[in-house]
């Protein structure tokens, strides 16, 4: 089983090398061809691996990475359901989107790089879901962001694109820090990264009750960074600067899922820790609620999308933290496809008007035919209208969420229903609805190299649901092999017949105002214009960070900088000039006081010796002179004392 | 007698030096292709004396050399490595090596750079190996004057500043570690400056006085490191020194202190690293902390590189704070992985000054456009500076932490600080550098030759290496690092 998880995680790897080192030489389209087929190599083996999975060949496969101290470091996958269908997720999205990409990124003159960037991200992601252990789980997790960094600022000469990797990656590294002290954490009090021996040690109830709720809690921060849920959401609708294809898997199907994922993941640390489990539910129904009002005001088709990304994921979060990993990951699975499809959709429609923004298009439905039956079968999925997928998945959170309890909670949840429907049906209608506008007019279907894989997805948006079909489907909890005992399941007619209602009733409203056009939407814009502006700026996340965050954090910087110059090393130079001085006192010292003793002595033997030398004439006869005298002075002295 | 392979390794680089003074002056090529010669064969020697080498044997020197010096005052001319100090060896021998390769782009006074750059090499070599406290001393000084005058002579503009600030700062040190030196003889019984007879007698030295002379091995090494605040001769030594000399600064000399801390300090002087381990440990959170803003601040490329080295060092001395074989392990590979990731960024900063004649991060933007191998290189080692996983940084920085949070939890959450702060600054830079529109003034910029891809390449496949395998140099320092903390445990 290890060497068919190995195809799978480690085929895109060789597919990165090859391009990324002979990329440039082969040119297009050369260059495309070992990683579609590196990706086409990985999805097979995904395929085969979910089925031996569900034939029971699953299991946890651990190697020795390498020994420190006392202990060993282990690597390893664990084939389970789970990580089966998240593999098969990942690699079919991202196979579809490789080929799509083939026809979109043509006459890129970085096209062999694209493709490499795009393996490694799925070498990456792959690792993530098929990890064992959290330690292993966080290097892919920190891979995955590097090529999301990487992708979103592939068109690095647009300033745009360059500053937006760059808040990408440092947002979320905040929280992936969080997620490293939640590991270190763990690792600390149970001696184990891997999964399966610490939630088995959860459920003997060997950890302490705080503790368990402080690891979840850290592996949550990690999680909101990750999947851009409050109040790190604001490197998501930024992102959207990259080539829409990897808005497309990477910003919408798969790694900004990898925080719902995490979080699945840990259910036991979250079962076992209510608290953060409300922590969880609550941030992710804000997230939801919050991304969606702000959809309802974008222009630009891939924010409106980016927007209704952070809502859904918020909307997963929402269900994991009311206690349903089976909700939670079952609308991570559906949104994959119909998101990605969403996404490729609106590339087609970037690719053909040159605009991301949709007052400049309109009337694309007659010129796009398969574009656009693809794009509102993807709507209606993500508006949760049966029998598509996003129906069922939706139905299963909103059963959680009713069976949970809390008002606001459930307020944000079927409320956010609405406001899907809405803004998605605004955005089809200002695209594909009514005249063409100037950016239109030329527009035209894409090739097939595009719209192949959106059909197949579309397909994909269609069926994924049926599993939780009552009385048809084994139910996805069977499929994900997750454990329900507690959980609620199954179909809900009552909250499936208001949610339903709700979605008609957002649909309906779009149509009216954007097709119908019974009222003027810029009247309503006039009439509530302190609310339009607060979603207009986003609720201002963007500019409280901007200057709190970019701003602040830089200014302090440069305040240690000066700190550093002045005192620190101004100690060091000052204690040198000190040192100096103190030498050109003593310098003083020396010359002026022991020197000027030594010349004082000096002077003093001098002037004696000035006095004294004009006895020394050198003449003899003078000599004689004062020797008699001595002799005469002596005897008259000595006759005296007689 | 067996074959005294480590002082061939030591003075291998001094033959060299000598046939280098024989050559005549303008034979330029001849005297770098000798100067490369002699230090791959350096190289080459301790690449033997790795592979004969058990990392098993902890508790025992090995390739021991022991011959009477001075016997008037017991000094003793002793070599031997251990799994702390033969990494350190391959990595003085290997960053020799290709920083010799880069100092082709010298162009004045040869053959004096190549003869003095020998001679360090040779000091730096013998300060890993020598195991008698004078002779260690002998070397940390030697090092020290071809450091002076290779920063002095080749430097850039203020270097005549910056090797005085770098030579009496690092003098000052070494004269109060002398003090400590000294004070270790005439206490020891009977008098010694061997290491391992003093480690053999650490039982004897009082507490306090364990104390007063682990502070004053400490200034030594803390100034080497450097630890906040003897930090500042650093940054100016580095933006003055010529590119390999930086290489070898960043390297080499700063893992002296690390090491002299683990080789000298720990072992003989266990209860005063003790009492200073929750200094030691929250001075190594401020190096984290303060060295990335500092580093976030600086304007001049090479600049924000040194204050990085400020930040990696910290985790050093965190994860060597923590005593735990974890933390240790951590600290020395951060060690050994800071040398190769730091020493890469210098060539590669070099490589950029060569051409552009200027280091200001504002005067460049775009690049990526026109030389995007250099681009793509740089970038990959700024994260490997950064601790990305599957590359070098992160597996020593991870496991300092996963060390030492067991001992200061508080203190290794601030260090998550560093972390984001570090991953800001050098992604700031590299899209203030890298990405946007490119400057009109570098649109003919050429991008690397083959001569600096061959400098460069061998630490970037290091990285990787040790990034995913990270075994390959675990092993080597696991048993000695394992030893010491059991050590240092039992001497609490």
């Amino acid at each position: 089983m290890t060497w068919l998880a190995a195809i799978v995680n480690f085929t895109p790897l060789l597919g990165f090398l090859i391009a990324i080192l002979w990329g440039k030489r082969l040119g297009e389209p050369k260059a495309a061809i070992a990683p579609v087929a590196a990706l086409g190599v990985s999805f097979a083996a995904s395929v085969a691996l979910f089925v031996r999975i569900l034939l029971g060949h699953g299991g946890d496969f651990s190697f020795t990475w390498f020994a420190v101290g006392g202990y060993e470091l282990h690597v390893g996958f664990q084939l389970d359901r789970f990580g089966g269908l998240m593999a098969l997720v990942v690699t079919t999205v991202s196979f579809m989107i490789h080929i799509y990409s083939t026809g979109y990124m043509h006459g890129d003159k970085l096209y062999g790089r694209y493709f490499a960037y795009l393996n490694l991200f799925s070498a990456a992601m792959l690792g993530l879901v098929l990890a064992n252990n959290y330690l292993q789980a966080f290097i892919f997790w920190e891979l995955v962001g590097l090529t999301s960094y990487l992708l979103i600022g592939f068109w690095f000469e647009k300033p745009e694109a360059a500053n937006a990797g760059m808040k990408a990656f440092i947002t979320t590294r905040l929280g992936d820090v969080g997620l490293l002290i939640g590991i270190l954490l763990v690792f600390t009090v149970t001696g184990t990264f891997h999964f399966g021996t610490l939630f088995g040690l959860l459920e003997h109830g060997a950890l302490a009750p705080a503790l368990v709720v402080a690891a979840a809690l850290l592996v949550f921060a990690g999680a909101v960074g990750k999947s851009a849920q409050l109040p790190l959401h604001v490197w998501l609708p930024d992102a959207m600067e990259g080539p829409t294809p990897v808005s497309a898997l990477i910003h919408a199907a798969t790694m900004v899922a990898a925080g719902v994922y995490l979080v699945a993941r840990s259910f036991p640390l979250f079962v076992a820790a209510s608290a953060a489990s409300e922590v969880v539910a609550y941030v992710g129904a804000a997230t939801a609620l919050m991304a969606a009002t702000i959809a309802v005001v974008q222009v630009d088709i891939k924010r409106v999308l980016a927007y209704s990304t952070i809502s859904q994921l918020g909307y997963m979060m929402l269900a994991l933290g009311c206690g349903s990993q089976t909700a939670g990951i079952f609308h991570l699975y559906t949104h994959a496809f119909f998101k990605a499809l969403l996404f490729l959709g609106a590339g087609a429609v970037i690719h053909a008007c040159h605009t991301n923004d949709m007052r400049e298009m309109g009337g694309l439905g007659r010129r796009m035919k398969g574009t656009a039956i693809t794009f509102v079968v993807a709507a209606l999925a993500l508006a949760g209208i049966p029998p598509l997928s996003g129906f069922f998945s939706k139905d299963e959170i909103l059963v959680a969420v009713v069976d949970h309890g809390g008002w606001f909670l459930a307020f944000a949840a079927f409320f956010t229903v609405f406001l899907t429907a809405f803004y998605m049906f605004r955005a089809i209608f200002l695209t594909f609805g009514g005249d063409a506008k100037e950016k239109a007019a030329g527009a035209h279907e894409a090739p097939w190299k595009m719209l192949g894989p959106m059909v197949f997805l579309c397909l994909l948006a269609v069926v994924a649901g049926w599993v939780g079909i009552p009385g048809v489907g084994p139910g996805f909890a069977e499929i994900a092999g997750f454990h329900v005992h507690g959980e609620h399941h199954g179909f809900n007619f009552g909250a499936a017949g208001a949610s339903l209602a709700l979605a008609l009733g957002g649909i309906a409203l779009a149509w009216a105002l954007y097709h119908l056009k019974v009222y003027p939407v810029a009247k309503i814009y006039k009439r509530f214009r302190p609310i339009a502006f607060v979603l207009e700026r986003k609720y201002f996340f963007d500019d409280v960070y901007g200057f709190l965050f970019v701003k602040g954090t830089v200014a302090f910087a440069r305040a240690w900088g000066i700190f550093d110059n002045y005192v620190v090393d101004g100690a060091v130079n000052g204690s040198a000039w000190l040192t100096v001085m103190w030498a050109k006192f003593k310098g003083w010292f020396d010359l002026a006081v022991v020197d000027g003793l030594v010349n004082f002595a000096g002077w003093i033997t001098q002037g004696f010796g000035k006095v004294f030398r004009r006895i020394q004439t050198g003449y003899v006869q003078e000599y004689l002179l004062v020797l008699a005298c001595g002799v005469v002075a002596i005897l008259i002295a000595v006759l005296i004392m007689i | 007698m067996a074959f005294p392979i480590l002082t061939v390794t030591v003075f291998t680089p001094v033959v060299g030096m000598i046939v280098i003074l024989l050559l005549p002056e303008r034979w330029v090529n001849g005297i770098r292709a000798i100067s490369v010669i002699f230090t791959a064969i350096a190289l080459a020697f301790s690449i033997w004396a790795l592979a004969q080498f058990d990392p098993n044997i902890t508790g025992a020197m090995q390739f021991e050399e022991f011959y009477r010096w001075i016997p008037s005052v017991d000094v003793f001319y002793h070599l031997g490595v251990d799994g702390l100090s033969m990494p350190l060896i391959i990595l003085t021998t290997l960053l020799s090596f290709l920083a010799a390769i880069a100092s082709f782009s010298i162009k004045e006074r040869v053959k004096e750079y190549f003869a003095l750059y020998l001679l360090l090499e040779a000091g730096m070599l013998g300060v890993f190996v020598a195991l008698d406290l004078f002779l260690f001393y002998v070397f940390w000084e030697v090092m020290l004057v071809p450091m002076y005058f290779l920063i002095g002579i080749w430097g850039g503009e203020k270097r005549e500043y910056a090797a005085i600030k770098f030579f009496l700062y690092t003098l000052l040190g070494s004269v109060i570690m002398l003090l400590g030196i000294l004070a270790l003889y005439f206490t020891s019984d009977p008098h010694t400056f061997d290491m391992v007879e003093l480690m053999r007698q650490q039982g004897t030295f009082l507490r306090t006085f364990q104390i007063v002379v682990f502070l004053a091995f400490y200034v030594g090494f803390a100034i080497k490191v450097p630890v906040f605040p003897f930090h500042t001769w650093l940054p100016d030594a580095h933006v003055e020194a010529p590119t390999a000399i930086s290489v070898l600064l960043a390297g080499v000399l700063l893992k002296m202190g690390g090491y002299g801390l683990l080789r000298v300090s720990y072992p003989i002087l266990a209860q005063g690293a003790h009492w200073f381990a929750w200094p030691l440990a929250i001075l190594g959170v401020i190096n984290i902390v303060y060295g990335s803003l500092v580093a976030m601040a600086q304007k001049d490329l090479k600049k924000l590189i040194a204050y990085s080295s400020v930040g990696h060092m910290g985790f050093v001395l965190l994860g060597a704070a923590a005593m735990t074989p974890t933390g240790l392990n951590g600290a020395m590979m951060q060690m050994i992985n800071h040398g190769v990731i730091t020493g890469a960024l210098f060539l590669l900063v070099g490589v950029l000054y060569d051409r552009a004649h200027t280091r200001e991060i504002a005067a460049f933007s775009g690049l990526a456009v026109r030389v995007p191998v250099y681009v793509g290189i740089m970038s990959f080692t700024m994260f490997a500076s950064l601790g990305l996983p599957g590359l070098s940084g992160f597996v020593s920085e991870f496991l300092a932490l996963v060390g030492s949070f067991p001992v200061f939890p508080v203190l290794v959450i601030i260090s998550g600080l560093g972390i984001v702060i570090t991953a800001a600054y050098f992604l700031w830079t590299i899209r203030r550098m890298f990405l946007g529109k490119l400057n009109e003034r570098w649109a003919t910029l050429p991008d690397m030759t083959f001569r600096e891809l061959v400098t460069v390449v061998p630490l970037m496949i290091l990285m990787v290496l040790i990034g995913v395998y990270p075994s390959i140099l675990i092993k080597l320092m696991n048993p000695a690092m394992t030893e010491l903390s059991r050590l240092m445990t039992a001497l609490k």
